[in-house]
């Protein structure tokens, strides 16, 4: 055996700890703690809300929504419902307690929905929403990057995106993110 | 007072490791006899004094001793025993002190049985062993400490989370530990053996059934989670390449190939360097298993609460341990010798094909988890890694593999005769046709399900042709066979038990995986449904109050061409402390399939939606993995295994042993 050959050999039972080595760095960045890998990145976090007008609910008194009513100095929570989606049932509760309590101003998005069944929903569960456009053809979902119901919108004065939870409210993120950034919004 | 005598118990383990880390193997580095002694009662101290700390834990539930954290965290009053107990091991805390006790048992078990090994490799072992053990106790007491007391104590808990609460997984965490734990033996003697620089027969004959021993454990241990997600998640799944299920899968696939390459090493002196590889890679596996979910590196449907402090801690624990091994080896084993030569077609050569095709499956396993990880890190991108990744990898390299797998056992060592074995093949050939044409009969493809039911019935006659070969079945007398049988050493008979229950495991993969129907209805009670030929009928869904929970139970009843065949009573359970829902799904098995009925939400008009689930040949999945741990231990009874030397000295050692233990 050559020399060159017995270097080669004894560098062959170097590779898996060169690999491990690789993998612990990519473990190590994974530990950041200011990383949630459960998090969702929205590209939206800090834009303007797109442009959109919707009609109302077919069949309920009430405006529909724009972007426009978004952007009159006043801090918004926007969230995306249907009456076909389970967690949306979920979260319901801490909507109306958001509205009611908090006087926070709620605008809803119906999204994709029937709009007789999303009438008999808020009929049955209570109505939280100042305003209610219905995206009927999921558009305005789009616009908004929205890929899974239920998905709540935090929207400073400026008519900005400052906030985006998708999935479920719980209580945990209610006291601990919400109501704090819309308390601090709204200084 | 007594969670203090856990902890403190707990602190002085830590202790008495660190004794234990230290004295035995500096003895046997200076050849002195009484310091190397000290590792056995240091082992044996050690487990009593762990075993304390797991019994006072489990003492506060027991008693539901809401001063304690963990308990509160994780208990109720008015829970069930079964699970009071089986909460200790249902979080974080407890499940490292049940870790640590695992580990402290095998660390004792070496004391105790390990009379005829060399005292200086006994004492290297339990060296090593020790320091596993410094650094999950460390990790234990400083970051997770389960007696951490509250005050002022709530008047009850928060109750453990309901979908644990069912008997499979009561003692699935157990079984999925030993199997963790238990690699770390094959790992304590592969760092010993590197120290020493010398690997031998005898070595092997010691890493083996311990690893066999962790090996039945772990696949016991993934079957019933598996079994518990198919029937308590009501996904009509056993599978679903979930981070969590692919942690504990890893070491499986690596802990296999590490069982056999040990063969090489026993009775061929070859593959050396290998196997210590394969069993530092193991328990790294093993390692990165239990924690990869923990630090939060990954998500997964069961998560344990995570913290980036605890994450840190076990990284550094990570390197130190997987890194510290592998510059071991790097540095030693290239002076390990290499042993006996050998032909590519031969046992030794077919066992090599085995060892890098699991060790490539379990790299495609390895990716495909933490690729989306890798990902993120490069690019930012957030995805996830399904099924149609691991069909498209981890399947194909599996058909080579069960297709040698059938011949293996036929070839002779050094130097086979492939054609001659072949011929012997030619029933396996004629099986493997007919359940693939019986396939295309019966469901008609697709082709790569039709190719896998032909190689599970390759493998599954293979495998019989070779044994009865061996006992010289229908070719002798019948009581000459019986004779041979009963001569065969019980490792052979084990082998043909574990690989025919792949056989038929695999068999009922396929068949779950390709031809499962399933139907997703709204019904009213007396409403049917008819699904691969049977026919359901819901006859009501009744309210039941349980312990801690209250019901829906439906009541279904099936029949087939008028007859009754069945009634099922799936439920969907309620727990009011943690508010949330779980399923139970009704299950009857025909032995060909399962029937699977899950009764979900109510509509307002009084119907209820029904989902029904014809699962063929799911219930073979258990059967063959059952028949796959019988096979292990049925050669863990083989007497070599037992006396750990060879069977021609098998009287005097036997004493020698039992009297020391």
């Amino acid at each position: 055996m050559t020399t060159g050959m017995v270097i080669g050999r004894r560098l062959a039972y170097l590779i898996p700890l060169v690999v491990f080595g690789i993998l612990a760095v990519y473990f190590a960045w994974g530990l950041n703690p200011n990383r949630d890998p459960r998090a969702l990145p929205s590209v939206m976090i800090d834009q303007p809300v797109p442009e959109f007008a919707l009609p109302p609910i077919e069949g309920m008194e009430g405006p529909g929504l724009s972007a426009a009513d978004l952007r009159t100095g006043e801090v918004t929570l926007v969230n995306f419902f249907a009456s076909w989606c389970v967690p949306c049932r979920l979260e319901h509760r801490f909507l109306i307690e958001l509205a009611m309590q908090d006087k926070v101003r709620l605008f809803g998005i119906n999204y994709k929905n029937k709009p007789e069944e999303a009438r008999d929903w808020l009929a049955k569960l209570g109505n939280p929403y100042g305003r209610i456009g219905a995206d009927t053809t999921g558009r305005v979902g789009i616009d908004w990057g929205v890929y899974g119901l239920p998905e709540t919108f935090i929207i400073d004065r400026d008519g900005r995106i400052r906030y985006r939870r998708a999935g479920q409210i719980d209580q945990q993120t209610l006291d601990e993110t919400i109501r704090p950034l819309i308390r601090e919004l709204s200084q | 007072m007594i969670p203090e005598i856990g902890h403190f118990a707990l602190v002085l383990a830590l202790a008495v490791a660190l004794v234990q880390g230290s004295v035995p193997i500096i003895g046997a580095a200076r050849g002195r006899t009484a310091w190397m002694d000290v590792a056995r009662p240091a082992a044996l101290l050690q487990l009593a004094l762990i075993s304390i700390a797991f019994l006072a834990l489990m003492w506060a539930y027991v008693v539901s001793d809401f001063t304690v954290l963990n308990v509160v965290r994780n208990s109720h009053t008015a829970k069930p025993l079964l699970y009071k107990i089986s909460g200790v091991w249902g979080n974080h805390e407890g499940s490292m002190v049940l870790w640590v006790l695992i580990l402290a048992a095998f660390g004792a078990a070496v004391a105790v049985f390990g009379g005829n090994l060399p005292p200086a490799l006994r004492a290297r072992v339990l060296s090593v062993q020790a320091w596993i053990a410094i650094g999950f106790l460390a990790f234990s007491l400083l970051t997770s400490n389960p007696f951490e007391r509250i005050f002022p104590a709530p008047l009850n808990g928060r109750d453990l989370n309901p979908l644990l609460q069912d008997p499979g997984l009561a003692f699935h965490p157990p079984m999925l530990y030993a199997g963790y734990v238990g690699f770390s033996m094959a790992f304590s003697f592969a760092i010993a053996a590197l120290i020493e620089g010398r690997v031998d027969p005898a070595w092997a004959r010691w890493v083996r059934p311990w690893t066999l021993v962790a090996w039945c454990f772990l696949t016991a241990g993934i079957t019933l989670g598996s079994w518990w997600a198919y029937y308590e998640l009501g996904w009509g799944g056993w599978w679903f390449w979930d981070p969590v299920e692919n942690a504990s899968f890893m070491p499986w696939l690596m802990g296999t190939a590490l069982l056999h390459s040990a063969i090489v090493v026993e009775k061929r002196d070859a593959l050396k360097a290998w196997t210590i590889l394969l069993a530092i890679l193991t328990f790294s596996l093993s390692l990165i298993g239990t924690f990869i979910v923990r630090s939060g590196l990954l998500t997964s449907v069961h998560a344990f609460a995570t913290d980036p402090e605890r994450g840190l801690f076990i990284l550094l624990l990570l390197c130190l341990t997987i890194g510290g091994s592998l510059i071991l080896f790097a540095v030693r084993a290239p002076a390990v010798q290499a042993g006996g030569l050998f032909a590519p077609v031969s046992r030794e050569g077919a066992l090599v094909l085995n060892n890098l095709l699991l060790v490539v499956a379990c790299g495609t396993v390895f990716l495909g988890t933490l690729y989306p990880l890798f990902l993120e890190a490069a690019t930012g991108d957030k995805i996830s890694v399904g099924p149609p990744f691991y069909n498209k990898t981890f399947v194909p390299i599996m058909v080579p593999l069960i297709a040698v797998m059938a011949v293996g056992p036929f070839l002779a060592w050094k130097r086979a005769d492939l054609a001659g074995v072949l011929s012997r093949l030619k029933f396996a050939f004629a099986a493997a046709v007919l359940a693939a044409l019986g396939a295309v009969a019966l469901e008609g493809g697709p082709v790569l399900a039709v190719l896998a039911m032909g190689l599970a019935a390759w493998l599954f006659v293979g495998t019989l042709a070779e044994w009865a070969g061996r006992i010289k079945l229908f070719r002798a007398p019948l009581g000459d066979s019986l004779r041979r049988a009963r001569g065969l050493p019980r490792s052979a008979h084990g082998m043909t038990l574990a690989h025919a229950g792949l056989a038929i495991a695999m068999a009922g993969m396929t068949a779950a995986a390709s031809w499962k129907v399933e139907s997703v209805q709204t019904m009213q009670p007396g409403d049917s449904v008819e699904l691969a030929g049977y026919t359901y009928r819901l006859d009501r869904v009744d309210q039941v109050q349980g312990p801690n929970y209250t019901s829906d139970m439906g009541q279904v009843t099936i029949s087939r061409e008028g007859r009754q065949i069945a009634q099922l009573t799936p439920e969907k359970r309620l727990y009011p402390v943690q508010q949330m829902p779980t399923t139970e799904a009704g299950i009857h098995t025909t032995g060909l399939a399962d029937l699977y009925v899950v009764v979900g939400d109510p509509d307002d008009a009084g119907g209820w939606t029904v989902r029904i689930f014809h699962e063929p040949l799911v219930p073979w999945i258990w059967a063959g993995v059952l028949l796959m741990v019988l096979g292990g231990i049925v050669s863990l009874s083989d007497r070599r295994f037992r006396l750990g030397a060879p069977a021609r000295r098998a009287k005097a050692p036997a004493g020698a042993t039992a009297a020391r233990a």
